[in-house]
């Protein structure tokens, strides 16, 4: 249970093809990040898959049944949204019980399980609490809860952690994972972070403008990213791509090197000059103008203490150099 | 702004302002006192303010000799009844304006507007013939239609606004939770909906009892609410002074207390969100 | 959020709403424009027959018409100016930091909630009548004739009843507009060094400008078509007939159905044409 299945699943708002097509397959069990820019159409893909968006074509299916005119309540899957989306008029008990109440089961076996849940999200002191009342990372917990009650085939995240505070974040993150190896439940989670998509996924869907443009565990995008766009989308900071005679040099129209993966040395490699340099004691973040490469950033240690106007050599990693053709897809 | 103002100039407003608002109160306040006052008090030379016999004597012949609370019972039925019939056939159409809209969602609310903008004298002789083909002239029946159909616009335009501030996820969690459109309606967007439903409601039974075209002249003796009734002491014999200010109090008050409290609604519903 | 499902319920839960406007716009109209082409004199057994354009030419034609149209912009015009040039300069010092805003704003809406019919015969009879009304009261204490309001002036006795019932309306409309204005606009602009006069007419003003706009429309849409004041007042006497009023008696009293109904149809193109305005602007606003 919790296998999701996509066939060429198209979605279309008047004459713009937001989606133009999708093949996907998702796992029983998989924490599955849907990443990409603004606008890439990945929280399109998740309302289609929660049947909040009629799709314009294709097929979903879940656990092996066809799901795609199902309505949202009939498709057993469960969703967090961005907002969190609690009802403001009811307690924390209430918003929890409310799924079960939806599915007519009885009052007691309910209060059970409404319990149960908040125990594990530590919401037992909140229970009779209106949202209103709540911080941001109990509201959050309480989406979560709500969804949990309903032993859905999976869970569906959309951006949950975007409306709170850096350090909070952190905690949610964690929180998510953990959760996820406790219960085991497929888990389709949407960002625009990399950070968490790398952090917390088995498996990355990159989208862009409507397209997947490649699926994989996040050390294969990492390595092995199959375009440009993966690669500069994968990785903070982003990674170098070089065009012009110095990629020719390489057999490629562009090539690629992580800021991590270059090294400050003493002569040689390419020349150039600080321009920032940003030091936040455990690493120091370089952009340097280089006489033949264009602006290149660098991730150097953080005893590094170049400044600006400085003169420093750079000298990419062996093997870590990414070539790519002139289409901007990798070159073997 | 931050910053503290000098007490004298906060003096200097709240003088200017009070001053002012007395001012434009006080025929309110004069029609008030008046009704308290003997028919001989009313019209003394020099006016008398505070310092007279209070009676209540207008107030019991008013009640006594027109059976005042026939034509306050039309007033509430038609008010009330009116918005309340209103509301149940608004409610649908906002919930499908504002969570299912569609490209003619915009006109459609822009052209129910426009027929509120209808003068009521270009079809008043049809209405007359209406009426009196199906037997509605001087029916409270009648009336409740009317108003009904002339506040239709502002009731859906209002509760339109209102829902449009329910976020949209809200619901779909709903869904998402396995609520059938009933339940939806029922569990979540009602309860959240409440204040501006109760709000809708005010505004719109303050409208529909001030209502003076209407009421005026497709009504006679059986189905007249306080509008009409008031307009009955146009032509009145003797003193009447006193008398017409305790049945002005008596027809206006109810609405002046809830007009106070619905001076956001007024602007929300009478300017159809151009200002905010 | 929308989805098949919801589309076709969407459309069923419109539909009453829908249909009873339909209705109610169309049969009265289309009723309204067959009588005013034909002879209808109800006194003289109904129906007379078609009359062409006839009842058009002689509404414009009789000579009540043009006074008519005289005597509706003087009123809307002069209650417009009144209400709202008073509304600004109110609802600027209701802005200003006071001790019982609150009461002050309910004194000041309180002619608003007061209905028409009221409105009018406590005017006519308590304050302006000549011989017991309170201005006559008072003009006596200061050894002047009393002015005989209804009759002599008839125009400003309107317009004083029609501006006090309005310009409360005026008044919040343009507080609540005053009241959304980014204070750190108007902040940003003294550190520019602008003194107060300046500061409103370039950045007061203008933001003001589209709530005045709206008021103006929506006024003048409910002005044209005032009743119950007139009525109790002159009943159209004294040549405060304005075209409503006018079209009122040829359809009721007068019992000239074919012309009154022309004299409607021209009302409702002169509402309609204000209306379009008022509908541009509601139209942008919906967009955002």
């Amino acid at each position: 249970m919790g296998k999701i299945t996509l066939h060429g699943v198209r979605k279309s708002f008047g004459a713009t093809d937001v989606i133009p097509g999708i093949d996907l397959t998702i796992e029983n069990g998989e924490f599955v990040v849907f990443v990409g820019p603004s606008g890439c159409g990945k929280s399109t893909l998740l309302r289609l898959i929660a049947g909040l968006e009629d799709t314009s074509g294709g097929t979903i299916a879940i656990d092996g049944v066809d799901a795609t005119d199902l309505p949202p309540a009939k498709r057993r899957l469960a969703m967090v949204f961005q907002s969190y989306a609690l009802y403001p008029h009811m307690s924390v008990r209430k918003n929890i019980m409310f799924p079960l109440k939806m599915a007519g089961m009885e009052i007691g076996e309910a209060t059970k399980r409404a319990d149960a849940a908040a125990k594990v999200l530590n919401l037992t002191d909140y229970m009779e609490r209106k949202p209103g009342q709540l911080s941001g990372g109990q509201r959050q917990r309480v989406a979560i809860g709500r969804a949990i009650v309903r032993e859905p085939a999976a869970f569906l995240f959309d951006e949950p952690l975007s409306n709170l505070d850096a350090a909070l974040r952190v905690n949610m993150r964690q929180e998510i994972t953990e959760l996820h190896q406790s219960l085991k439940t497929t888990m389709i989670y949407v960002t625009h972070d990399q950070v968490e998509a790398m952090t917390m996924a088995d498996k990355i869907v990159v989208l862009n403008a409507g397209n997947i443009e490649q699926v994989g565990s996040p050390l294969e995008l990492y390595n092995a990213p199959v375009n440009t766009f993966v690669a500069g989308f994968i990785g903070s900071p982003k990674m170098n791509l070089i065009g012009g005679a110095e990629a020719a040099k390489h057999g490629a129209a562009t090539i690629g090197i992580r800021p991590e993966h270059l090294d400050v040395v003493q002569s040689g490699g390419w020349k150039g000059v600080v321009g920032l340099s940003e030091h936040l004691g455990s690493d120091t973040f370089l952009k340097v103008a280089t006489d033949d490469v264009g602006i290149i950033n660098v991730r150097a240690g953080g005893e590094v203490v170049l400044r600006h106007g400085d003169t420093v050599h750079l000298a990419p990693q062996p093997g870590k150099i990414h070539r790519f053709g002139a289409d901007g897809k990798s070159l073997a | 702004m931050a910053r503290s103002i000098t007490p004298q100039r906060k003096m200097f407003n709240t003088a200017l302002a009070w001053g002012i608002g007395l001012v434009i109160f006080f025929p309110i306040l004069w029609t008030i006192l008046t009704s308290f006052k003997s028919e001989a008090d009313a019209i003394a030379f020099p006016p008398k303010f505070l310092f007279f016999d209070w009676t209540l004597e207008n107030y019991s012949v008013v009640q006594d000799r027109s059976n005042y609370m026939r034509f306050l019972w039309n007033s509430v039925i038609i008010a009330g009844g009116s918005t309340l019939l209103g509301v149940i056939i608004a409610v649908p159409a906002a919930w499908s304006m504002a969570f299912v809209p569609s490209k003619w969602t915009k006109d459609i609310l822009m052209w129910m507007l426009s027929t509120k903008m209808l003068p009521a004298v270009g079809v008043l002789y049809p209405m007359y013939l209406i009426f009196i083909k199906l037997g509605l002239l001087d029916t409270r029946t009648g009336l409740v239609i009317v108003l009904m159909l002339i506040n239709l616009p502002i009731i859906v335009w209002m509760l339109y606004t209102y829902f449009k501030e329910i976020p949209g996820e809200i619901l779909e969690a709903a869904r998402m939770d396995g609520a059938s459109l009933k339940a939806e309606i029922l569990y979540v967007l009602t309860p959240m909906a409440i204040p501006g439903i109760a709000s809708t409601i005010l505004l719109n039974i303050i409208l529909a009892w001030n209502e003076s075209f209407w009421t005026l002249n497709l009504t006679a003796a059986k189905a007249a609410p306080l509008t009409a009734f008031i307009a009955s002491y146009s032509s009145p014999e003797g003193l009447f002074y006193a008398k017409l200010s305790a049945a002005s109090t008596m027809a206006i008050a109810p609405i002046l207390i809830m007009g106070w409290f619905s001076q956001k609604q007024l602007v929300r519903g009478l300017t159809f969100g151009a200002v905010k | 959020m929308a989805t098949k499902n919801s589309r076709t319920a969407a459309r069923l839960m419109m539909a009453p709403a829908v249909i009873l406007l339909l209705g109610w716009m169309l049969v009265p109209l289309v009723m309204t424009i067959w009588f005013s082409f034909r002879n209808y004199l109800p006194l003289r057994g109904g129906d007379q027959g078609f009359a062409g354009f006839d009842n058009f030419v002689r509404f414009v034609t009789a000579s009540a018409f043009w006074p008519a149209v005289g005597a509706t912009m003087l009123i809307v015009i002069c209650s417009l100016l009144i209400t709202i040039v008073l509304g600004v300069l109110l609802a600027l010092l209701l802005d200003k930091p006071m001790w019982g805003q609150g009461v002050v704003r309910i004194l000041v809406i309180a002619p608003f909630f007061v209905m028409p019919t009221v409105s009018g015969l406590l005017w006519k009879n308590m304050f302006l009548d000549s011989v017991n009304g309170l201005f006559a009261h008072v003009a006596r204490f200061f050894g002047t004739t009393p002015v005989e309001w209804i009759i002599d002036q008839p125009f400003a006795s309107i317009i004083l009843i029609v501006s006090w019932q309005w310009m409360p309306f005026a008044t919040l409309i343009l507080l609540t507009a005053i009241q959304s204005l980014d204070s750190e606009q108007l902040e940003a602009a003294e550190m520019d060094g602008a003194p107060p006069i300046k500061r409103f007419w370039y950045l007061v003003l203008p933001h003001l400008s589209r709530a005045i706009t709206v008021v103006l429309l929506i006024e003048t849409i409910f002005m044209l078509s005032i009743f119950a004041e007139i009525k109790m007042t002159t009943a159209g006497a004294f040549g405060t007939k304005t075209l409503s009023y006018l079209i009122f008696q040829r359809v009721l009293e007068s019992q000239n159905v074919g012309l009154g109904s022309a004299g409607g149809v021209y009302a409702i193109i002169l509402a309609n044409i204000v209306a379009t305005f008022l509908m541009r602007i509601v139209g942008k606003n919906l967009d955002t």
